[in-house]
Formats: structure tokens, C-alpha cells, sequence
């Protein structure tokens, strides 16, 4: 019997009441603790990511006969040389800036991750890898219990969700994670004026600080609106953030924008959470002037924006970048001009101190159904590499902190050297 | 008077939430009266579109932010609520987003698919939203074709190009994970026999091209239907045969058919829906019980899939009724607004200014993130979308200042008077001590008490703004 989200969030409302530590003055603690800490930005493409068209095995002979109207043409693809295993590869044609990227060594790409008897739902897909727990995907997410283990009482500011709900891999058991779209528009408005609102505000305060242990739901609104509170006043220095490039007028790239801003002030955060969604590719893919090339353009001008704009102020080497999704799609494409669920996939990896490059071997793409780099009757790709052997290494070597703990159990075997 | 707290419960579920009139009124009918007003609201008159019609010039047929003011004003002034509450309830059900949709068909024919009614067309076209409406709370079965067949459903799950040399998976995998059965109770195998089945179920254009009026329909296309047999690993047949025969092409959406009826009636999709009406009418706070849950499914599948007879059974719970199931659930963010706009007043408030603060409280009617609908409870309170509860509160009552401080004037002889006035307004969950005083101390603030109109004008708004905004008005 699998347990909902639903009853995992039921559970960990009582969970988190008990861990709350109230949030007091911690804003120069938090600035006395982040200095010269790394942080951790987390994208995640919502829907699947079909990353053989973002990666794309151009030579293989089985790629462009799998896929007559989907193909990136070798001609077209945007060559970045062969994995270890002689396979040589390119990237969309819309991603030039990450291969300039990858070029200057800061770009890797993990080829073929994933795990067994991966699943094909969006939603136990995306509790998977959220919590990097195959088995059971209840309790908090991976970078949530991340967040716990940090001695308390935890700055409440110590992640940030730039997404509209709280994502699985960010839910924990001691701190609530704040959701911040829009840096400008985090405020407490009053229908009163100046003196008056912030009476209002002084009140609310109050309100909200009690956290009765016999009424966690209510206790869980509270401590929503306390982590708001205790946030506001440094976030309105992030919404005063000049970057030092244009960045593009998407959500996406507004959201890298706002997490720069975060970093260039300086307030303390030490994960983020960005996403980009319209992934789940089943029909009109479009692959070279449609769906998913607008896709590999928001990918890409939002993520060559943010490096650009972190490196001018010196702050890419503190920063890392790991993206995922929840999974790979089918080989073969559809008869939509799309792609259905599928299992591994690839994950990236890019920042100052990333050793770039092509991690794991690209699947073959023959239909034989004994193709040992794929499966399900030789049509979705299969993973080569855990994907919580790349969580363990980015918390080991990045965060400093123990994965076989957070992960429960040790996945340092197998993992690409990228960090 | 204080009203009768059973009552306005249900009213908060069952519907929005209720005006200081309708309160009165549904009061003075009594509990069981009620019950069966809200559910049989077939017999109660609506004339609610066209009073919208009459105050708002917008085109809620063709552009979709019109779509949304139009709902939410229903929702504020429908005489029938539940079937409301039952519309919002399948919307998140069977999540279908404007965004996907537009991007195929456009923004004018995404707006008619999703919500257009059949007076606005030449052909009489209906959008989802009116499914929804017309089977809010009839038979879930019959529901559940006429979404398989739904134009809006059709493109978001991408069931139009089902064709036989390539199945598409979407539609049959998600019919199965989040309309019925749910995961676990089936295998991959299953999805790609169910994308056959559907094969064949596409849309077909018509009208010409230059014609304005343009619309898709559903279409059985029976060249494109896979003919062969397709075997699940649950029961197809009351016989318990699991697998849909071959059929002749022309007679082969029946095997949709067979395979809707057969989940329909499944007995996990019956036990999915008792938990889910569970979850939106009882308790999100304690987990469903057991004997609810085999209670409302019997209900259901005893009643061929009837809705009216499962949903009655459960307003009529002892569960339901219990004092300690008042107030707890979280209000999903149009639930709070609704019920703002009813027990606040509405008097001046244009809802197109409603719509911004939904999206940031991450509610955007039509626009759910993803066809498993919104993430609901305690994942609706995020720090940002808290602030947008409190700032939405702020802009809806800054913005009946005059009035606020008109009403309050006469109420307010001790700042103790004030609270007890509007908190039996209000109806807020109850307070904690240390919050009762906190808004206590709002009042009495630095200067002595007066309640002269001036400090009304000013404290009246203050103290309406934090209640509305406090947690404890977050739960209903």
C-alpha cells in the first residue's frame, strides 16, 4: 500500500510542530554563519525531460530510425565530443550557451541515471527522487533532511523555494521553507497607514507565536506565517538586487534572478529550489523549432544568464547548479510527434568548481530486446548510475556534511568524480 | 445572535461559507432541511449567470480571466452551493490547465472548451466547467465518459492523436493512476492495452476555417481503432474476464466503454472517492476511517456509481458532524476568498482584483499545476502564499473602509465588544488565549479607548484584517 502525499504531510505536521524551533532575531546569526558557505541550487524540469534531445547520441544508427520526426540531425547538434565509452554526442542546437559553458570546463553531464525499476508516474516519479527513497517515498525530502540536521535552531531563511508550493525535496521536519516567487512583491500590506500597519504587523506577529501543541494544523498555519515574518525584512534587500546582466522575461530566469540576488546580499540561504515546467512531451515535441526547443531556449538563457551574471561578481565558485527530472522518456517516439514515459535519464551538473565533462556511457538505441542500456522490451533507456550516488557525493563534497546519514545508507559507490 | 454552529459548519463545507442573511435563513430551516436544499439544488431556482451578466460587461465564454470572475462570482452568490463545492471538487479532480490547452488551440478556444455555456455558441458548445456542473453530484461513471470524450480533456492528455500504429499513453495511464483505481492496482501493461483501447477517441474540426465559430468535437475515428484484443490484469466483465474482446472497428469504442464502466465500478476507485470526499467534506487533519471509508464506497457502488446518494451519506456522517471535525480542513485559497467576499462583503470589490491575489496564493482557477490537481492542506501555506492571504484580506477591506467603520459604529462601546461583534461575523476557528489578547491589545493599543467613529474608522479595518488574515480564519 503506498501512502499519499496527503498522509505524508498529515504526518509531518504533528512532526514538525514538535522540532519547531520559534524563529527569534536570527537574521545576524544567519549572516555570521553563511559567510563564504556554499550553496546549492536545485533545478528541476517538471514532466520528464526527454534527454535524448537534449543530449543527443547523434551517430547512433538506431537514433534517427526510432525517431523519424524527432531527431536532432548530426548536423544540427551542437558537438561536444564522446563519453568514455566512444560514443560521441551533441547538445539542442538551442543550447549554446551551456556549451560555452562546458567548454570552459563547468558543465557536466551524468548520463543515464536513475534506478531500478523506475517508475512512470510523474507523481511517484517526482516522490523518488525527492526523497531519494525508492522503497518508500514518506517522510521529508532529501535536502529537508538535509535542512535538519543543521544544529537548530535553523535560520529560516536557510533555504528558499522559489516555486509556488513547498517541493517534496524540500519538506522537513524543523523549518519551514518559505516560498518566494517574487522578492518585490513580499510584504505585509495593511488597509491602514504607516503607524497604524505597523500596529497591524506587531499584532500578527503575536498571533502567530504561539504554537499550541494540541492543535498542529493550526500550529503549522503559525509557523507558516512566523518563517514569513522572520523573512521579510531580509528579502526586501534581495528585491532591490541589480543584477549585472539583462535577464530574460520568463519565470524561469526571474527566478535564477531573484536566487543571485539572494547570494549577492548575502542573507544566509544555502539551498534553492527552481523550476521550469511543460516537459511531458507527448505530442506536437517539436523537437528543432517547437515545443521543446522553446524549452531548451528557457533552459538555456536562464542558466547561461545566472552563470554570467554570478561570475561577474565573483560568486559561481560557491555556487552549484545539479538539475534532474522525475524521469527519461521512451526511446521510439509516439504517434503524436511525442514521446510517452520513460525511465533513466540525465542529470547536470554545472558550476565554479565542477569538474565538467561527459559522466556514464549513452545508451544504444537497438531494438533488440537484449540491448542490455535499455529495457522494458528495449524501450525506455536504463540506468547506469544511482541517482543517489550523485546526491551523496553533493553532500559529502559540497553541503560537508555526512550523506550515508541524510540518505540513509551509504551510495558513495559508483559516483561520477564530477565534484 | 449567534448562529447555529452545526449550520454554518456544514455551509462552510458544503458550500462557501454563508452572508450574515443566508446564515439566518438556512438556520431557521434547520440541519436536515438544509442537507437535503444543498443536495437536491436541482429544485432551486439559478439565475446567477445572467445576474453577472447584468453587472459585469466581460466575455466569460471567450476570454478565459472573464472565465474565472464569472466562476468566482457564482461561487459568491449561487443559491445552490454544493453543486459549487461539487464543481470546484472535479475541477481539481480531473485537473485540466487553460495554459496547455491554449497553446494548442488558442486562447478563444480554450476559454469556450473549458467554459463557455451552451446559450454563447452557435452550436451550442459546453465547456468542462459545465460537465462539472451537470454531473456534480449524479453518476460518476457516466462523469467519467463524458471526460474521456471532453474536447478540453482531449488535448491537455493529448488524446486526439490516439492512433492505432502509435498508441498514446497519457490519457489511459492517468485514467487509471489518478481518476480510479489509483497506483498500486495496476501494472505498465495495463496502460499500454488501456492506450489501445482509446485508440480511435480524437477530435474532428468543424466549421471552416475562416469561420469564427470554429469548434472541436469529439470523434469515434474507427480507421484509427487498434481492433485487437486487449487483456488487463484486473476485471473487465461482472464475469471476471479480463480482457476486451477483438471487435469490428466500427463497434470499437465499446472497449472504452467497457473499460470506463469496469473502473468506474471498480471497488478501489469507490474507496478512492470515499477518501477523497473524506479529505474535502470531513477531516484533513484525521486520517479517513476505516468504516467511513467501506461505509460511502458500499454507498456508492450499491448505487451504481451514484454520487448524490455517496455524498448525502456523508454529509449525514457522524463523522461529519463531530465538533471535533469542525475547522479541520485547510481552505484552499478560492474557498478562503469566497468566504471573504461572503462574510466581509463583496459591496465594491471588482474581482478581477481577486485574481492575482488567487494565483499568488497558488489557486489560478483553470490553471491547476499539473493533472493531478492542486497539492492540497498544509501545502497551501507557504510563507509567500500566507502574505498573499493577509494581503488579499488587507486589499478587500481597505477597500470598504467607509463602510467597515459605518457598521462598527454603535458595536463598538469596549474594545471587548468590537471583537465579540465581529467574531460572530466572522466565524473563525477559535482562538488561542494568547492570540485573543494579542487582538485585544490591537485595539487598546496607545490611546485610551474612545469608540468614536474616527477611531473605528481606523481600529474597525485593523481588527477585520488581522482575523481575516489570522490562521486560525485559514481553517474551515
Amino acid at each position: 500500500m503506498k501512502h499519499t502525499r496527503r498522509e505524508f504531510v498529515r504526518g509531518g505536521v504533528a512532526a514538525f510542530t514538535l522540532g519547531f524551533a520559534a524563529p527569534r532575531f536570527l537574521c545576524d546569526a544567519a549572516l555570521a554563519q553563511s559567510a563564504g558557505f556554499r550553496n546549492l541550487v536545485v533545478v528541476y524540469l517538471a514532466g520528464g525531460n526527454d534527454s535524448l534531445s537534449m543530449l543527443v547520441p547523434y551517430r547512433d544508427p538506431f537514433y534517427a530510425t526510432r525517431r523519424p520526426t524527432l531527431a536532432v540531425p548530426a548536423g544540427q547538434a551542437l558537438q561536444i565530443g564522446s563519453d568514455s565509452a566512444g560514443n560521441e554526442l551533441g547538445l539542442h542546437p538551442r543550447l549554446t550557451g551551456l556549451r560555452t559553458i562546458f567548454n570552459e570546463g563547468k558543465l557536466a553531464f551524468i548520463q543515464r541515471t536513475g534506478y531500478e525499476n523506475s517508475s512512470r508516474s510523474h507523481f511517484e516519479g517526482t516522490d523518488i527522487w525527492s526523497t531519494a527513497n525508492p522503497a518508500s517515498t514518506q517522510g521529508p525530502g532529501w535536502l529537508g533532511r538535509y535542512l535538519d540536521s543543521i544544529p537548530a535552531p535553523v535560520d529560516p531563511l536557510a533555504a528558499w523555494n522559489t516555486a509556488g508550493e513547498t517541493p517534496r525535496t524540500l519538506q522537513a521536519r524543523t523549518v519551514a521553507v518559505p516560498s518566494i516567487l517574487n522578492p518585490a512583491t513580499y510584504a505585509f500590506q495593511s488597509p491602514n497607514g504607516t503607524v497604524e500597519a505597523e500596529n497591524e504587523r506587531a499584532a500578527a506577529v503575536r498571533m502567530s507565536s504561539h504554537l499550541p501543541i494540541h492543535r498542529p494544523h493550526l500550529s503549522f498555519v503559525n509557523a507558516s506565517a512566523q518563517a514569513a515574518f522572520a523573512t521579510l525584512d531580509r528579502v526586501a534587500l534581495v528585491g532591490a538586487y541589480a543584477p549585472s546582466i539583462v535577464y530574460p522575461n520568463n519565470g524561469f530566469a526571474l527566478a535564477l534572478r531573484a536566487v543571485a540576488g539572494a547570494l549577492a546580499s548575502q542573507i544566509g540561504t544555502r539551498v534553492f529550489w527552481v523550476q521550469t515546467g511543460g516537459y511531458d512531451t507527448h505530442a506536437a515535441q517539436s523537437t528543432l523549432n517547437g515545443s521543446y526547443a522553446t524549452l531548451m531556449t528557457t533552459l538555456n538563457d536562464g542558466l547561461t544568464a545566472f552563470y554570467q551574471d554570478l561570475n561577474n561578481q565573483g560568486l559561481m565558485n560557491d555556487t552549484l547548479i545539479l538539475q534532474f527530472s522525475e524521469f527519461g522518456r521512451r526511446v521510439s517516439e509516439n504517434g503524436s510527434n511525442g514521446t510517452d514515459h520513460g525511465a533513466g535519464s540525465v542529470m547536470m551538473a554545472l558550476g565554479g568548481q565542477v569538474r565538467g565533462g561527459l559522466y556514464g556511457t549513452a545508451p544504444s538505441l537497438s531494438p533488440d530486446p537484449g540491448n542490455p542500456t535499455l529495457e522494458n522490451g528495449a524501450n525506455d533507456v536504463r540506468y547506469e548510475t544511482d541517482f543517489r550516488s550523485i546526491y551523496a557525493r553533493v553532500l559529502d563534497r559540497w553541503l560537508g556534511t555526512d550523506s550515508a546519514t541524510i540518505l540513509g545508507g551509504d551510495f558513495r559507490g559508483g559516483s561520477p568524480e564530477f565534484l | 445572535m449567534a448562529h447555529d454552529p452545526n449550520i454554518q459548519h456544514l455551509l462552510r463545507r458544503a458550500g462557501f461559507g454563508a452572508t450574515a442573511a443566508e446564515a439566518a435563513s438556512y438556520g431557521q430551516r434547520g440541519l436536515a432541511s438544509t442537507i437535503d436544499e444543498l443536495v437536491d439544488f436541482g429544485r432551486v431556482a439559478d439565475d446567477v449567470d445572467e445576474r453577472f451578466a447584468a453587472n459585469e460587461p466581460l466575455s466569460p465564454s471567450t476570454v478565459i480571466n472573464d472565465a474565472r470572475q464569472r466562476w468566482l462570482y457564482r461561487m459568491v452568490h449561487t443559491r445552490r452551493p454544493l453543486q459549487e463545492k461539487m464543481a470546484l471538487f472535479w475541477h481539481n479532480y480531473f485537473a485540466t490547465a487553460y495554459s496547455k490547452v491554449a497553446g494548442r488551440v488558442g486562447g478563444l478556444e480554450a476559454t469556450r472548451m473549458l467554459a463557455a455555456k451552451s446559450t454563447e455558441h452557435p452550436a451550442g458548445l459546453r465547456g468542462q466547467l459545465e460537465l462539472f456542473r451537470d454531473y456534480a453530484l449524479p453518476n460518476f461513471r457516466d462523469l467519467l465518459v463524458e471526460i474521456a470524450k471532453n474536447p478540453a480533456m482531449l488535448v491537455w492528455l493529448d488524446g486526439r492523436n490516439n492512433t492505432k500504429a502509435r498508441p498514446q499513453e497519457n490519457f489511459a495511464r492517468e485514467v487509471m493512476e489518478l481518476f480510479t483505481i489509483g497506483i498500486g492496482q495496476f501494472v505498465e501493461a495495463d496502460v499500454y492495452a488501456g492506450a489501445r483501447v482509446f485508440t480511435g477517441w480524437n477530435l474532428q474540426r468543424i466549421g471552416n476555417a475562416d469561420d469564427p465559430n470554429a469548434f472541436y468535437q469529439f470523434v469515434y475515428n474507427a480507421g484509427q481503432h487498434d481492433t485487437d484484443a486487449k487483456a488487463f490484469s484486473f476485471p473487465i466483465y461482472q464475469d471476471g474476464s479480463r480482457t476486451i474482446p477483438a471487435r469490428a472497428s466500427a463497434g470499437g469504442m465499446q472497449d472504452g466503454l467497457d473499460l470506463l464502466a469496469a473502473l468506474a465500478r471498480h471497488p478501489e476507485t469507490a474507496r478512492r472517492l470515499a477518501r477523497r470526499l473524506w479529505a474535502f467534506f470531513v477531516s484533513e487533519i484525521q486520517t479517513p476511517d476505516p468504516a467511513f471509508v467501506e461505509q460511502i464506497a458500499t454507498v456508492y457502488l450499491q448505487g451504481d456509481c451514484h454520487m448524490a446518494s455517496a455524498v448525502r451519506a456523508v454529509l449525514l456522517s457522524r463523522d461529519f458532524g463531530l465538533p471535533s471535525n469542525h475547522f479541520a480542513r485547510y481552505s484552499w485559497p478560492v474557498e478562503y476568498v469566497v468566504r471573504a467576499l461572503k462574510e466581509v462583503g463583496s459591496a465594491g470589490y471588482p474581482l478581477n482584483s481577486a485574481l492575482s491575489p488567487l494565483a499568488n496564493m497558488g489557486q489560478q482557477l483553470f490553471e491547476p499545476p499539473d493533472v493531478g490537481g492542486w497539492t492540497l492542506g498544509p501545502s497551501w501555506f507557504s510563507t509567500a502564499a500566507m502574505l498573499a492571504r493577509m494581503n488579499f484580506a488587507s486589499n478587500l477591506i481597505g477597500r470598504q473602509r467607509t463602510d467597515i467603520g459605518r457598521a462598527a459604529s454603535g458595536n463598538g462601546p469596549t474594545p471587548e465588544a468590537l471583537l465579540s461583534f465581529y467574531l460572530d461575523r466572522l466565524t473563525p476557528a477559535p482562538y488561542e488565549p494568547a492570540a485573543y489578547e494579542a487582538l485585544l491589545a490591537y485595539l487598546r493599543g496607545s490611546t485610551p479607548w474612545t469608540g468614536t467613529e474616527a477611531q473605528l474608522r481606523v481600529k474597525a479595518p485593523g481588527l477585520l484584517h488581522l482575523i481575516v488574515g489570522s490562521s486560525e480564519y485559514q481553517l474551515v
